[in-house]
């Protein structure tokens, strides 16, 4: 392969560090973003337990005030952007490509670099612990709070943390939209399209359409943190609602990026555990495009106490109730897809089941505070961290673990161990339920969120033990997870190609499948292939074994054009040298990249 | 280029080359920054006339017992104006236009102008008269640089009369908002030179010369639009 | 607000809620025992969504239950291959709409409610949110100026009389919650926000309200709460008198000692390394000379309020003691920010344990 003078030649496959470094196999890619987001998710779950620490006992005395709110900013940042939203991507990684029948995404490379600035990002904002402080004004960052006159170094790693984090997720979405839209394999129409390829396609809209709005917010906080502009500051003539806004409209639909890979993950184990289709599809995939449109509409009830005038309060309750019937659509055709099944009850499909019972409990609360009087008493309360929370755990998170149990021999070729599963699960559903359910008795009761402390006799201690008692036995579970991971590493590739009698396409490659996905392009006559090929005696195509197929070379490129970006970002936070220094390198990466051969 | 993407790009369901379809998709993306950024500016301006202006308002002081506030207004004209409080005292509020119209019309035309050379350098290339699309790429990376130093001088020019991002909300927003649309014409620049530079190797931009070209040009003919959307909204629209 | 009392009447399955409810009224700052009009009406909304939200989850929790039950594998059957239902999902578009409009159509009430102006004989009130503390300023007389009485962190209001909040903020966000009363409405630099309601004419009693700062404001935001006395109106009165009289002179030689104390400008740093503002740089003590600051709390009858520090501690000689050695230790954040001269220095540092004794016997006769 011919090197362009000044351009590192392409790695070779040696080492199996360098491999990993330089690799752009979607599948690899997609085992970093997992292994990474979930490490992340083990570092956001120690921070919710001294979180549940420090509430267990009314006056508290396990951490100081300061560290508190540290620690549930940090808490929020590292489940949303380090946690929930890469472990879905890396499902849209590992699985997409085979799901629709393709042998990588549309930019291998993008999809690498996508993952190590994702990388820079979660150290950055991470790092801020050990650098002066952690951010610490809620991950809203409302302004005044978050200027320079209230807040410490730690919202200078925010800002910076999260453009960086935007950036790989305009990447990996941008990726992912062009994937979707133009590899699918013959045959494979928008309307045969699994569910979860959908709600990626909607996922990744939304955060082409809502980063930039956060990015604007961002640079603006940036400006009246380092340059002394106010946008934000009213000392200065600048309006801190108007930071609310470009936050909620980009944190809204923010919601609907952690939630929908879920019901896309949910639509696709409910089928296959049932044996039989989705119930009512073209509705499923309608209710998430509504789901879609309609989370631009809402992003004010997240201000119905800031003084809103009664005609938006009037439209944004509206709306936001609105969204309660696609999302009853979705439970409703889910249930149906159970309704006259034939169900196995493997370990995926019992997350998968409560998903729709917690959800909807989610979803119940949603509407309740989605009346702004209602909202004027639960805002801000616990009755609102119990809300997300059965949104984003037992919505996000359980969905996600229904994935991993669903997809793991597909990736791995290895079976989770069922017996540990069931544990894993068992605890993890009383866990959650013990410690978010009585959180609605608390935010009842007047207990306000972000409280470090709080006095006897309020009728809120019992409530809050037991609340942290639940997340002690939720991380049980989670704990029993890590060891059936580390307990089917050393167990026989047994999974087949199609462990589970699947429908999509996935499950027509091996387990786990080769580098080039599949030796042959599939084809889809029907909306569930694999079915329709097993009911009318067909078969996928086969593979010339001679045949070479040409994957992309793994390049140093990505990694370098990250590391640019993270030295970028750490100017600000540090010297303005850095970020010159920074420069040449991004110009270097960019120019290898152009250059470099990929073939 | 790429041979993988290449072939991939022969598959291509909808029939649009994949970094085409990035290159729009990555435009809508681009449509909401700029979005957030006006809103921004129109907030603000839509404080304008009752007072407190903070959006335009940069000093204050007592002269002769009563305030007097002065500022810059964003349209090129003068407000002399006395506003009566609830109890009776009264402030005068004199503010000074800024923006000057014809220059930025000049370099408003100048961007326009580049949008046409980047048309005849998206059809030279694609047509094959290579001569054509580097004289018409050099045009235009002239014109872009043109309308920067346009730029240059206009962002001196308020400095040097005191307006500056930290004046007010006015200075804010408008800083920001040109700023983030000058910084696209760079890109833009820096895109179109290394084309041409690269368009000057022996093995040219090689067979996919007018896609490259036509790629770029979606990304300048978008920044050019945006910038009629500024200069109507900053420049055109009176308070 | 007669419009959404009448559907109140209307639902009998409220007061029914409102029986079960009561198991959570026993709680100091429940939001589910509404003593006001305002109050009122979100309970109504509450309830009504409340018991919508439980039909719901009952009967989704009972299929999913019920399905995954019954159709579990079993020998021999089959699942059938469906793919969907026209008029099922008709239906169950339907119901998720019907409920919605049930929901939206008394809520859409109570926000043009609550939105209306105060009525005119409204007792208004600047309240001021700072960190980490409550600020309130009456206009009694009418004339547009707060300036008729300022307390702190204890608000009185008469039963039965509407109530209008003017909701300030002299830093970052804060939010004005009395659970039992209204539901919170936030506190937003360069907003002025709006709020009022009637409290019952039953809801005078001796206890307090609870209230708590609700948006996240910073180091000691857990510690920024306040508590509303609602008055019969005789009490009322009786309160507002002794409010506007000027702070007690002292009754004894320790609490001269300590209002000189209390009345000394600045204090030396022992070692010389500068001073701290005394007392009456941040305290105003109406009638005291030369008590006129205005960045704290006005102390004039602190004596008389049930606690200091936020509502954190309860008022009495010990807590006053070691509020004034050092607000920090009591209240974590309370002096953060020295430099700004915003918050309350440890006096240890310059004062003897006897000289804060003297201070603290003083303010304690400020009644």
């Amino acid at each position: 392969m011919a090197t362009v003078a000044g351009t590192m030649a392409a790695p070779t496959a040696e080492g199996v560090v360098w491999s990993w470094l330089t690799t752009v196999d979607h599948k690899r890619i997609g085992i970093l973003y997992g292994v990474t987001a979930f490490i992340f998710f083990l570092i956001g779950g120690l921070e919710a337990l001294a979180i549940r620490a420090q509430l267990a006992v009314p006056n508290g005395g396990v951490i100081d005030p300061e560290l508190y709110n540290q620690l549930f900013t940090m808490h929020a940042l590292t489940m949303i952007f380090l946690a929930v939203m890469p472990l879905g991507a890396a499902f849209f990684n590992f699985m997409i490509p085979l799901m629709i029948g393709a042998r990588d995404v549309a930019f291998p490379r993008l999809n690498a670099l996508s993952y190590w600035i994702f990388l820079a990002g979660g150290l950055v904002l991470t790092s801020s612990f050990f650098l002066g402080g952690a951010p610490d004004t809620g991950w809203f960052a409302y302004a005044p709070i978050s200027g320079g006159a209230y807040s410490g170094s730690g919202m200078d790693y925010y800002v910076i943390g999260l453009l960086i984090l935007g950036l790989s997720s305009l990447a990996a979405a941008l990726n992912f939209a062009v994937t979707i839209i133009n590899m699918r394999a013959p045959g494979m129409t928008m309307m045969r399209m699994p569910v979860f390829v959908w709600m990626t396609l909607i996922v990744a809209f939304l955060l082409i359409l809502a980063l930039p709005v956060l990015t604007v917010a961002l640079v603006q906080l940036l400006f009246d943190r380092q340059y002394t502009t106010s946008f934000f500051l009213p000392s200065g003539g600048g309006d801190p609602i108007l930071w609310q806004h470009l936050f909620w409209i980009f944190g809204h639909p923010e919601v609907y990026i952690l939630i929908l890979p879920a019901m896309g993950i949910v639509s696709e184990v409910l089928p296959t555990f049932s044996r039989k289709p989705l119930f009512g599809y073209a509705a499923m995939v309608f209710a998430g495009v509504a789901i879609g449109f309609l989370g631009w509409a809402v992003w004010s009830h997240h201000m119905f106490t800031t003084g809103l005038g009664a005609v938006p309060r009037v439209v944004f309750a509206t709306s936001t109730m609105i969204i309660g019937v696609p999302t009853g659509i979705k439970i409703f055709n889910w249930l149906s897809t159970m309704w006259g099944g034939s169900i196995r009850f493997t370990t995926a499909m019992y997350f998968s089941v409560s998903f729709i019972a917690l959800f909807t409990i989610g979803g119940i609360s949603g509407v309740m505070h989605a009346s702004p009087p209602v909202d004027q008493q639960q805002q801000d309360t616990y009755f609102i961290v119990a809300h997300l929370h059965y949104v984003l755990v037992g919505g996000a998170i359980v969905g996600l673990f229904s994935g991993l149990y669903y997809w793991w021999p597909k990736m791995t070729g290895r079976f989770l161990s069922e017996t540990l599963g069931k544990w894993n699960f068992w605890l993890m559903f009383i866990g959650l339920n013990m410690t978010f359910f009585p959180m609605h008795f608390l935010g009842v009761a007047g207990m306000p969120r972000r409280i470090y402390t709080y006095d006897a006799g309020l009728g809120w201690e019992f409530w809050n033990m037991f609340a942290s008692v639940g997340a002690l036995i939720l991380a049980i579970g989670v704990l029993v997870f890590v060891i059936n991971v580390a307990r089917t590493m050393r167990q026989p590739k047994t999974a087949g190609d199609n462990p589970w009698d699947g429908s999509t396409l996935e499950w027509a490659t091996s387990s786990p499948p080769p580098e080039h996905d599949f030796d042959a392009i599939p084809e889809v006559r029907a909306r569930d292939p694999l079915w329709y090929d097993r009911d009318h005696g067909l078969s996928q195509p086969e593979g010339d074994p001679d045949e070479h197929i040409h994957m992309p070379p793994p390049s140093y490129y990505p990694l370098i054009l990250a590391f640019g970006v993270l030295l970028l970002g750490i100017g600000p936070l540090s010297h303005l040298a850095v970020t010159a220094l920074g420069v040449p390198v991004v110009i270097y990466a960019i120019w290898g990249w152009v250059l470099e051969p990929t073939e | 280029m790429a041979t993988a993407e290449h072939h991939v790009a022969h598959h291509s369901v909808t029939g649009i080359d994949n970094r085409k379809l990035l290159m729009w998709i990555f435009l809508g993306s681009e449509c909401l920054f700029f979005g957030a950024l006006i809103s921004t500016y129109l907030i603000f301006k839509a404080d304008i006339p009752a007072p407190p202006i903070s959006f335009i308002e940069a000093h204050t002081h007592v002269e002769n017992g009563h305030e007097v506030v002065t500022g810059w207004f964003p349209v090129d004209r003068v407000i002399d104006d006395v506003y009566v409080n609830e109890d009776g005292s009264f402030r005068e509020v004199e503010f000074a236009g800024v923006l000057d119209i014809p220059i930025t019309s000049q370099s408003t035309f100048v961007l326009l102008m580049s949008s046409v050379t980047m048309v005849l350098a998206v059809y030279g290339a694609q047509h094959g008269r290579l001569l054509s699309m580097k004289v018409w790429l050099l045009a235009t990376i002239l014109l872009g640089l043109i309308f920067l130093g346009y730029q240059v001088y206009e962002f001196r020019l308020f400095g040097s009369e005191g307006l500056t991002l930290e004046t007010n909300q006015f200075g804010a927003s408008f800083f920001v908002l040109t700023g983030f649309h000058g910084t696209h014409v760079f890109v833009g620049v820096l895109i179109l030179t290394s084309l041409l530079l690269a368009s000057f190797r022996r093995s040219g931009l090689g067979p996919e010369a007018g896609f490259h070209v036509e790629t770029a040009g979606l990304y300048w003919h978008f920044v050019d639009i945006v910038w009629i959307v500024i200069f109507t909204i900053i420049y055109l629209i009176p308070a | 607000m007669r419009s959404s009392r009448s559907l109140r009447r209307l639902a009998p399955v409220a007061l029914l809620a409102l029986a079960l409810a009561l198991a959570a009224c026993s709680d100091p700052q429940t939001t589910v025992d509404p003593k006001s009009n305002f109050a009122d009406d979100i309970q109504f909304v509450y309830l009504l969504t409340f018991w919508l939200g439980m039909a719901v989850f009952i009967g989704i929790l009972a299929l999913t239950v019920g399905l995954a039950f019954w159709y579990r594998e079993r020998p021999g059957r089959v699942a059938k291959q469906i793919h969907g239902n026209t008029r099922l999902e008709i239906v169950w578009t339907l119901i998720p709409v019907v409920l919605v409009v049930i929901m939206a159509v008394p809520t859409w009430q109570v926000i043009a409610d609550s939105s209306k102006p105060a009525p005119g004989d409204a007792l208004r009130v600047n309240a001021i949110g700072h960190q980490w503390w409550f600020e309130f300023q009456y206009d009694l007389d009418n004339d547009g100026e707060y300036d008729d009485l300022i307390t702190a962190n204890e608000l009185h209001i008469p039963a039965g009389r509407p109530v209008t909040f003017n909701l300030l903020s002299d830093d970052v966000i804060h939010s004005f919650w009395v659970p039992q009363l209204a539901g919170k409405v936030d506190m937003v630099p360069g907003h002025a926000n709006d709020l009022w309601f009637t409290p019952h004419e039953d809801a005078a009693r001796a206890e307090a309200y609870l209230g708590q700062c609700a948006e996240f404001c910073g180091t000691a935001h857990a510690n920024m709460r306040f508590r509303v006395f609602v008055d019969t109106p005789e009490g009322f009165a009786a309160w507002v008198a002794n409010e506007q009289a000027d702070g007690a002179e002292p009754a004894d030689e320790l609490a001269l000692m300590g209002q000189e104390l209390f009345l000394t400008p600045v204090w030396t740093l022992p070692g010389g390394g500068g001073g701290i503002l005394g007392c009456t740089g941040c305290h105003t003590v109406a009638g005291a000379p030369g008590a006129v600051g205005r960045i704290g709390p006005n102390l004039t009858h602190v004596g008389s309020r049930s606690t200091i520090a936020a509502g954190i501690l309860d008022t009495n000689f010990e807590n006053l003691v070691a509020w004034i050695s050092n607000p920090d230790r009591e209240k974590p954040g309370a002096d953060y920010n020295d430099d700004t001269a915003r918050f309350m220095p440890a006096f240890e540092t310059v004062l003897t344990r006897e000289q804060i004794e003297a201070i603290a016997v003083y303010l304690l006769g400020l009644q």
